[in-house]
């Protein structure tokens, strides 16, 4: 997973090798953080599974307009969906209410179905539109905005300095465990296993934190202030207004919709 | 661990986002200039950590590893950890964005705490001492996450306790794992680079602007960790 990270390429790009932008790439990135975040906490608003279904196909569009691999985004959500499906599963059985049918002497209610497929819909359509928006950005771009988007600067230092590390850190691990494998290591449900993992992790935080060191005299050598140039041009043109409005306008009129609904009925 | 986007109530998601900014505003107060190299590195050693499968029985878990990051980290845990769970949930959507503060608090807030609480404890130990206070560490911190997690899905719903509880019998195994794990990681650590616990609090600890001395390396800021000032504040 980390090799995402490697070469500072967003997902879409390494995958199918193209250099162009796609629609939604196009767009200035601040937009884009702007309009995941604001989809997510809409959609979490959402009481109807009709208009909870309505952002998911909206997001849905969306990865159609992004030149991310539908595979690939697909797998991702479903590694997901194998995290909540336990609880989606229980939920039925443990909400009180009409009952539908009985399984093995638990009742199942119509309610907690209807909200374990409320849960899984939203569930859903925020990490579709989450990834159909923000994957396309590289880790660093995506850093740069949030600078632009006043976060801590320390927070977004320490940020590009994780991924920037992570995949140096991860080709470490990987050497370690190498010579761990040349001298005949296997894992398996073993305490020789858990404390070998032990100390391959303990080396490895020895290791970091001597790289750190040298990272950090490298820097002052180089005269470090306390401040990292942010070089990006990013443009704030018409057609990103006009994004944002009409995406305001799709997820304001959805939660508007979904109130409207509670109350009429 | 994981909590996803839309399963809690509002409250709570709200709640734990105004518990996270406070956790990242205390931590990133602890962050000067100069520490966030030796952060930035150990963050990312901790994401690699969620990277690393260990088998338990016929299936394998992922490293979390929370508690030796308090250790280690001391209160800049919490934005260190911030990073590899916005990374995680932007990139690879594990998690969520709403979810994101919640999250965070779950994973963090033990570490520190427990991080905290027993780095006085590990850093004045034997190495075998150190490695049982260690893995306990390690252990708990997971313990208390799972509590967490299962307050926060117990807040949102009724519905909800049976898989809270189930979330927590579930972890036991993975306690005990990451107990052990960590334990022999200390143990290495004091054996092979004690500095390694005080990292978060004096080997960086270095204003240069108005240093009075010329720059050092790592070894003799250690010797000379009264001059700290960036601590106190």
């Amino acid at each position: 997973m980390s090799h995402l990270f490697g070469h500072d390429q967003p997902l879409g790009v390494q995958a199918s090798g193209g250099t162009a932008p796609s629609f939604v790439g196009s767009f200035d990135p601040r937009v884009r953080v702007v309009a995941a975040g604001l989809f997510a906490v809409m959609v979490v608003a959402l009481h109807q599974v009709e208009f909870a279904f309505g952002a998911f196909l909206l997001a849905l569009g969306t990865v159609f307009l992004t030149d991310l691999p539908l595979r690939l985004t697909l797998k991702r959500m479903a590694a997901m969906d194998g995290f909540i499906i336990v609880m989606l599963v229980m939920l039925p059985f443990t909400t009180p209410g009409t009952p539908m049918f009985s399984l093995l002497g638990a009742d199942a209610s119509k309610e907690g179905l209807m909200h374990a497929v409320l849960i899984g819909v939203r569930a859903n359509a925020v990490v579709l539109m989450m990834l159909s928006l923000l994957s396309g950005l590289s880790p660093v771009a995506l850093g740069h905005t949030l600078y632009r988007l006043k976060c801590p600067a320390a927070l977004v230092h320490l940020m590009m300095f994780t991924v920037r590390y992570i995949s140096v850190l991860h080709d470490e691990y990987h050497r370690l465990r190498m010579a761990m494998k040349l001298r005949g290591f296997r894992a398996r449900n073993t305490f020789h296993t858990y404390r070998s993992i032990g100390y391959l992790f303990g080396m490895l935080l020895v290791r970091s934190l001597e790289r750190a060191e040298r990272v950090l005299e490298a820097m002052k050598c180089r005269g470090f202030s306390g401040h990292f140039p942010m070089i990006d041009h990013l443009e704030f043109k018409v057609r990103d207004g006009m994004l944002a409005v009409g995406f305001g306008v799709i997820i304001g009129a959805l939660v508007l919709l979904d109130r409207i609904y509670v109350f009429a009925y | 661990m994981h909590i996803v986007d839309g399963a809690l109530a509002p409250e709570v998601l709200i709640g734990g986002g105004v518990l996270a900014v406070a956790g990242l505003g205390l931590g990133l107060r602890k962050l000067p200039i100069d520490k966030i190299p030796a952060t930035g590195v150990l963050s990312a050693t901790f994401f690699v950590a969620s990277l690393i499968h260990v088998p338990v029985g016929p299936s394998s878990v992922h490293l979390i590893m929370s508690g030796l990051a308090g250790l280690v980290l001391g209160w800049t845990a919490f934005p260190a950890l911030f990073v590899g769970l916005l990374l995680q949930a932007v990139f690879f959507g594990f998690g969520g964005l709403t979810v994101l503060g919640v999250n965070t608090v779950n994973i963090a807030l033990p570490a520190v705490l427990i991080g905290l609480t027993f780095r006085g404890l590990v850093t004045r130990s034997s190495p075998t001492i150190a490695a049982i206070w260690g893995g306990i560490a390690g252990a708990s911190s997971i313990a208390v996450t799972t509590v967490f997690v299962a307050i926060s899905l117990g807040l949102s719903g009724e519905g909800f306790v049976p898989a809270a509880k189930l979330v927590f019998f579930a972890h036991i195994p993975i306690m005990i794992i990451e107990g052990l794990i960590s334990a022999a990681a200390i143990y290495l650590i004091c054996k092979v680079k004690p500095e390694l616990m005080r990292a978060s609090d004096s080997a960086y600890d270095r204003v240069y602007d108005d240093a009075p001395y010329p720059i050092t390396t790592g070894q003799t800021a250690q010797v000379t960790p009264a001059t700290s000032e960036a601590n106190n504040g």
